[in-house]
């Protein structure tokens, strides 16, 4: 599913909601989490997870066409740690259906 | 402090003007949606954002942490998250000032 398809569902469902609005709140809200996970905030959705920032710390790295190393800074990344209704009903598929 | 739903809903209702009810349940709906694609076994791809995407896992051996006791993790299917190009320039300029919880 993509990003336009799940506001095909969302306006499909809420039919009281013009499309237009569907698809502005969908953007809003993925911007929204952007930005609080951009100013180090973890987000909390009960039910189906939460997000927060993981630090990798600096490294050595390589270019890949010369072989010299590279110091890399540290830097965070995005984790999504899945909540437990979520776990439960991906699990319950399984075998039923493959990714 | 962590964003919530309640954040989600109050951002819609205020920036576009979605009544408090609409707002919630859109919130709401949003999260249902993407649960249920995945239940089905649907993989899904939020531009910007990130991927959602599922893997089966085999069975494998794991230990009680307590007991140490031996105990098979059974074979699972997970979902896993991964931040698109534009989520993760963004997250890197994060200067940690804001100590992540």
């Amino acid at each position: 599913m993509t990003k336009s398809e799940l506001i095909e569902v969302l306006a499909r469902k809420q039919n009281h909601l013009p499309y237009k609005d569907v698809e502005d709140a969908v953007k809003a809200l993925l911007e929204q989490m952007s930005e609080a996970l951009s100013a180090g905030e973890r987000i909390e959705i009960r039910g189906f997870g939460s997000f927060s920032l993981h630090f990798r710390p600096p490294r050595l790295g390589r270019n890949p066409k010369t072989g010299d190393s590279v110091p890399l800074d540290g830097k965070y990344v995005p984790h999504f740690k899945p909540g437990k209704e979520l776990r439960e009903r991906v699990n319950a598929s399984r075998g039923r259906s493959s990714g | 402090m962590a964003l919530t739903k309640a954040d989600m809903a109050e951002r819609l209702f205020t920036k576009l003007g979605l009544n408090k009810g609409e707002a919630k349940e859109l919130v709401e709906s949003f999260f249902e949606e993407i649960r249920t694609a995945l239940q089905h076994g649907e993989q899904v791809k939020l531009s910007g954002f990130g991927n959602f995407d599922l893997r089966d896992k085999n069975q494998r051996p794991g230990r009680n942490p307590k007991t140490g006791q031996e105990i098979p993790i059974t074979a699972r299917r997970v979902v896993t998250f991964r931040p698109g190009q534009k989520l993760k320039a963004r997250v890197d300029t994060f200067d940690g000032q804001q100590e992540p919880e």
